[in-house]
C-alpha cells in the first residue's frame, strides 16, 4: 500500500455507487422489517430463533475451520511442491464448488449413506460403520467438501505469485517441506486464507440446499419455512439477524487482517518447489481421497441415475422428459448469464478493490464491507429484494427491468461480487507502484499506464476472479427462479424442476453437463490462465 | 503489450482445447442422441409415428394430440407453473398444437410463484397460475388476486374438487400414502390409521416432511375433517414419538427406499416415480391406509386464472383443455396422478380410489385460511426441535 491519500473523484463516485448497489438487498431487509411490523428485536431473544442461530454459528464455525485447512493444504501442495500430476490435480479440485448444494448434497448422501452404492460396497467387504451422514455432522462434512475452494483458489492464487527465493535458500539450509511451509510460506498468505475462509463461513450460513437434505435447522431453513407458508414478516426479522451476524464477523476479519503483515506480492519467474520426499505419495493419495468425496461420490449417483433413466428409455419405458435440443439451449443461456454476471461482477469491485489496494480511504473501507457481507445473504432475499424495487419504481425502469436478463444478471452481481474482491484485490497488488510512478516520471499520462501497465499486469488476476463468480453463477437456483425472464431456463432450474418431481434421470445428465461445462471453464479461467504468467 | 500477451496464450490455447472440448462434444452428442432417440424412436403403431410426424411434436405430446396443428391464432397466454416443466410441459405443447394459442411459461416453487404474483398485483404477465397444491391458491383467492372459472369449465370434475367461489379447480390428485422400506418391515405389520403411527412400535421411525406444502394441506383437511382437538393432539403424539423431521417428498421416499428410515408420511406419486427411474433397487412401496382414514386423503393439484388476464378466454381455453380426457390420460398414464375429470380413469398401476374417498367432503376452500392457522399449531407442537 503506498501513502497517497488522494484518491481521484470517479474512482471515489464509482466506490459510492457500487456499494450503494449492492447495499440495496440490506435497506430493502431494513425497510420492509419496518413496513411490515415485523419484530427482529422480539424474534431474536425467543427460542424459536436463538435455538437456529446457534446451531447455524456451530456448524459456519465447524465447516470454516476445516475447509480453511484443506483448502490451504491443497492449495500449497499444488503449487509449491513436487507432488504428482499437479495439473490435473489443479484443474479438479476448485470442481466441487460446482455442484449446486440441492441435488450434490442429495447426490453424495445417495452415494454414502445406507443403501448407498459406496456403503453398499463398504458393507460388501466387511466396513459397516460408515458415518451416516445427516445432522450436524452430515452437514458439515457435506459443506466442507463443496466450500473447501473458496479458500484454495485465493491461496493458490497468492502463492503462485510469492517469490521462492527465500524458500528456496530456506530448503538449501536444510529445512524440510512443512518447516519452510510453516515459517515461510503460511505467513505470506495468511490474509488469503482469512479471506477465503470468511466466504466459506458466509456461504455456509446462507446454503440452504445442503442443510435441508441432511436435516439441519438452521436460520435459514427457518426463513425458507417461513416464506414457504407465507410467513413473510418472521422471514425478513430472521433475514436482518443473519445479516447482522454476517456484518459482525466481516468487522472481526477486518481486525485479523489488519493484524497480519502485507507483503507487496512479486511476480517471480522461478518459483521454489519442496520436495516432499517420503509424504510425496501419502499427499497425492490424500487429495485423491478428498476429490473422490467431493467430486467423485456425487457424480457415481448423477451416473447411475442417468444410466439407468437412458437404459429405461432404451428399453421402451418411459422416455427422458428433456431433448438434446433443450440441454443445448439451457446449456447456452447458463454460460451466456454466467459470463456477463462474472465480467460484470468483476468491472463492479474494481474500483473498490483499487481504492482498497492503493488508498487509505474510509470508502474503500466500508464499501470492501459492504461487498463482502451481502455474500451471506440467501439468494432468495437478494431476488426478493431486486423485484422489490423494480416492482415498487415507476414504469419507465420497470417496464426496461422487469423480466429482462438484465435483472438476472443484476441479482447475480450482487449475489456474487464478494467472490471477485479477494482475487481482484490482488490483481491490483500486483502492479508495483515503483512502476507506475517511473511512467509517470516518463511522462505517460493516465490512459497509457493504463494501457501499458495496469491491464497486461492485472488481466491474468482479475480473470481467475471472473473465473469464480463464472462457477458460482452457472449453478445458482433461487435468484434464477425468481428473476429469469418467462421462458428462460438455466441449468440449474432445470435440475431442481426435474429433481423435485423425482425426475432423476433428467436431473442427473443436466448436472453432469454443468459438472463439464465447469470443468472447462475452470480450466480455462483458474488453471490454464495462472500457468500463462 | 497487449497484444503480445494475446497471442502468446492463443496457440496453447486451441491445442489444448482438443482434449477438453472432445470429451465435451462426445456429452453433448451423447444427449442429443438421447434426446432424438425420444423423438424418433421406432414404435409398432404406424399411425403415431406418422402423425407426430406430421405436427412436430415430441413423443410425449404426441400421445396427447395426434392430429395435424391448427395455425396460429394469434394468441397468447402465461403461466406461472407451480408443476414441474417435465409434467405439463408435454400438455403445452399438445395445446398450441391444437388450438395455435401459443404459451409462456414460468417455472418455480408454488409459494414463490404465487408470492410472485401477489407482489406484481395488476402488474403480472400471469393470465394462469398452477399449483401443486390448493394451498397456494387458496392464497391468491383470498387476495382477490383470481377471477371465477366458467360453469363450464368448473363441470368438469366433482363438485368437491374446485373452489366454492369458482375461482379454482381440481386438475390431478395425489394420494397420502405411508411409503415404507420393504427390506425393515413386514407387510403384515402395516398399519391400518395414520393414528397407529403415534404408538410406541413407531417410535424414532417415522419421516414428517411437516414444512412441505403438501403436508400443511393435508394437515388443514386433518383438522377441518376430524377437528381441531383430535389433529393437535395427532400432531403433539407424533411430536412425542421422536419422528424425523425431513425437507418435502422426494428425499423422504429417496431416504426410505436406501433403508435410512423406515417409514414416510407422503404423496403416493413419488415412490412410483423413483422406482420408474431406477428400478427394484428402490427397495420402497406405497402402503395405503384404510379408505376412509384420514391419511388417506387425496390432495388435488389445481388451475387458476388471475383477475388480470389480458386473455381470459385463451386461459379459460387452456384449463379446459388439462381437463380434456387426451390430457387426463397423459396424467394418469405418464406422470402417474389420479385423474380428476369425470369419465377418465386412473392408470392400472394406481390402486383405486374407493368410494369412501369421496365421502370426506372435504371443503377445500378452508386451506387458504387456514394454513396460517396449521403452521401456527405445527410451530405451538414443538414438533420442528
Amino acid at each position: 500500500m503506498t501513502g497517497r491519500t488522494h484518491a481521484p473523484l470517479p474512482l471515489r463516485a464509482a466506490s459510492v455507487l457500487v456499494a450503494a448497489i449492492l447495499g440495496l438487498p440490506a435497506i430493502y431487509l431494513i425497510v420492509r422489517n419496518f413496513t411490515e411490523g415485523s419484530d427482529p428485536g422480539g424474534l431474536l431473544l425467543s427460542r424459536r430463533v436463538l435455538d437456529p442461530l446457534w446451531r447455524t454459528m456451530q456448524l459456519a464455525v465447524l465447516v470454516s475451520l476445516s475447509a480453511a485447512i484443506i483448502g490451504t493444504s491443497t492449495a500449497w501442495l499444488t503449487t509449491r511442491t513436487d507432488i504428482p500430476l499437479k495439473r490435473t490435480l489443479r484443474t479438479l479440485l476448485p470442481l466441487p464448488l460446482v455442484y449446486p448444494t440441492f441435488i450434490g448434497a442429495a447426490a453424495l448422501v445417495r452415494t454414502l449413506n445406507p443403501g448407498g452404492i459406496v456403503n453398499d460396497a463398504l458393507t460388501g467387504i466387511g466396513i459397516d460403520r460408515t458415518p451416516q451422514l445427516d445432522g450436524l455432522l452430515g452437514a458439515w462434512l457435506v459443506l466442507t467438501l463443496f466450500t473447501y475452494p473458496y479458500v484454495h483458489l485465493p491461496v493458490a492464487a497468492r502463492m503462485t505469485t510469492l517469490p521462492g527465493s527465500i524458500e528456496q535458500s530456506a530448503l538449501l539450509l536444510g529445512d524440510s517441506a512443512l518447516t519452510v511451509f510453516r515459517r515461510i510460506v503460511l505467513p505470506q498468505v495468511a490474509r488469503s486464507i482469512t479471506a477465503g475462509t470468511l466466504l466459506v463461513f458466509l456461504y455456509t450460513i446462507s446454503d440452504f440446499g445442503a442443510v435441508s437434505i441432511l436435516r439441519y435447522d438452521t436460520l435459514t431453513r427457518a426463513i425458507d419455512t417461513n416464506l414457504g407458508v407465507f410467513n413473510e414478516a418472521v422471514a425478513l426479522a430472521l433475514s436482518l439477524i443473519l445479516l447482522l451476524l454476517a456484518g459482525i464477523v466481516v468487522a472481526a476479519e477486518r481486525n485479523v487482517h489488519r493484524s497480519t503483515p502485507d507483503q507487496p506480492p512479486a511476480r517471480s519467474l522461478m518459483t521454489a518447489t519442496a520436495p516432499l520426499g517420503r509424504w510425496r505419495l501419502p499427499a497425492f493419495g490424500g487429495i485423491v481421497f478428498l476429490l473422490l468425496n467431493a467430486l467423485g461420490a456425487p457424480m457415481l449417483a448423477l451416473i447411475e441415475w442417468s444410466v439407468r433413466g437412458l437404459e429405461r428409455s432404451a428399453a421402451g419405458g418411459r422416455s427422458l422428459t428433456v431433448t438434446g435440443g433443450d440441454v443445448i439451449e439451457v446449456t447456452g443461456n447458463t454460460f451466456g448469464v454466467s459470463l456477463l454476471s462474472a465480467i460484470a461482477a468483476v468491472l463492479a469491485v474494481l474500483p473498490i478493490a483499487i481504492l482498497v489496494g492503493r488508498y487509505r480511504t474510509r470508502i474503500g473501507t466500508v464499501g470492501h464491507a459492504v461487498v463482502i457481507s451481502t455474500f451471506a445473504l440467501p439468494g432468495i432475499l437478494i431476488a426478493l429484494a431486486a423485484r422489490f424495487w423494480v416492482l415498487d419504481s415507476p414504469d419507465i425502469i420497470f417496464n426496461a427491468l422487469n423480466d429482462s436478463r438484465f435483472l438476472l444478471i443484476f441479482g447475480y452481481v450482487i449475489r456474487f461480487a464478494a467472490l471477485a474482491m479477494g482475487t481482484t484485490l490482488l490483481a491490483v497488488h500486483a502492479v508495483p507502484p515503483r512502476l507506475r510512478d517511473a511512467a509517470h516520471t516518463l511522462g505517460a499520462d493516465g490512459r497509457r499506464r493504463l494501457r501499458s501497465i495496469d491491464i497486461p499486469i492485472m488481466t491474468p488476476g482479475l480473470l481467475a476472479a471472473s473465473g469464480l463468480v463464472l462457477l458460482s453463477t452457472m449453478k445458482e437456483l433461487p435468484i434464477t427462479l425468481i428473476l429469469a425472464p418467462i421462458g428462460f431456463q438455466t441449468l440449474a432450474t432445470k435440475i431442481f424442476g426435474s429433481f423435485s418431481e423425482s425426475f432423476v434421470a433428467e436431473a442427473g445428465l443436466m448436472a453432469l453437463v454443468l459438472v463439464a461445462l465447469s470443468f472447462i471453464a475452470a480450466w480455462f479461467l483458474i488453471v490454464r490462465n495462472h500457468e500463462a504468467r | 503489450m497487449l497484444g503480445t500477451l494475446y497471442k502468446r496464450k492463443m496457440v496453447p490455447y486451441s491445442r489444448r482445447m482438443h482434449k477438453i472440448l472432445t470429451p465435451l462434444l462426445a456429452l453433448t452428442l451423447l444427449a442429443t442422441a438421447c434426446g432424438s432417440d425420444t423423438v424418433v424412436a421406432p414404435t409398432d403403431d404406424a399411425e403415431t409415428t406418422a402423425a407426430s410426424a406430421d405436427n412436430g411434436l415430441g413423443e410425449l405430446a404426441a400421445t396427447i394430440h395426434n392430429g395435424a396443428c391448427v395455425e396460429d391464432s394469434g394468441n397468447a397466454v402465461t403461466i406461472y407453473s407451480g408443476r414441474s416443466e417435465d409434467l405439463v410441459q408435454p400438455v403445452l405443447d399438445a395445446f398450441e398444437c391444437a388450438t395455435g394459442i401459443s404459451t409462456s411459461v414460468k417455472y418455480g416453487d408454488p409459494t414463490e410463484l404465487a408470492f410472485a404474483l401477489e407482489q406484481e398485483g395488476d402488474r403480472t404477465p400471469a393470465d394462469i397460475f398452477l399449483s401443486k397444491s390448493p394451498g397456494a391458491v387458496g392464497f391468491l383467492s383470498n387476495e382477490g388476486l383470481l377471477a371465477p372459472l366458467s360453469d363450464e369449465v368448473l363441470g368438469l370434475v366433482d363438485t368437491q374438487n374446485s373452489a366454492a367461489d369458482g375461482e379454482w379447480v381440481g386438475v390431478t390428485g395425489r394420494k397420502r400414502v405411508l411409503v415404507y422400506n420393504v427390506d425393515a418391515v413386514a407387510e403384515a405389520d402395516l398399519p391400518t390409521s395414520v393414528f397407529e403411527l403415534t404408538e410406541a412400535e413407531y417410535s424414532g421411525r417415522v419421516a414428517l416432511p411437516v414444512n412441505n406444502g403438501s403436508f400443511l394441506d393435508w394437515f388443514t383437511v386433518f383438522r377441518a375433517t376430524e377437528g381441531d382437538d383430535v389433529a393437535t393432539q395427532w400432531l403433539a403424539d407424533m411430536a412425542n414419538n421422536d419422528p424425523i423431521i425431513t425437507e418435502s417428498n422426494r428425499p423422504t421416499v429417496d431416504a426410505v427406499g436406501r433403508g435410512e428410515f423406515d417409514f414416510g408420511l407422503v404423496n403416493h406419486y413419488y415412490n412410483f416415480q423413483e422406482i420408474e427411474a431406477i428400478g427394484e433397487d428402490h427397495r420402497a412401496l406405497n402402503h395405503d391406509f384404510a379408505t376412509d382414514d384420514i391419511g388417506s386423503l387425496l390432495i388435488i393439484t389445481a388451475a387458476a386464472k388471475t383477475a388480470s388476464s389480458a386473455n381470459p378466454e385463451s386461459a379459460e381455453q387452456l384449463i379446459s383443455y388439462l381437463l380434456s380426457a387426451e390430457a387426463q390420460t397423459y396424467f394418469t398414464q405418464e406422470t402417474l396422478e389420479y385423474p380428476l375429470a369425470d369419465g377418465v380413469a386412473a392408470a392400472d398401476v394406481l390402486p383405486a380410489l374407493d368410494q369412501g374417498i369421496n365421502d370426506f367432503d372435504v371443503d377445500f376452500d378452508s386451506l387458504g385460511d387456514g394454513l396460517q392457522r396449521t403452521v401456527e399449531i405445527i410451530e405451538a407442537s414443538g414438533i420442528n426441535g
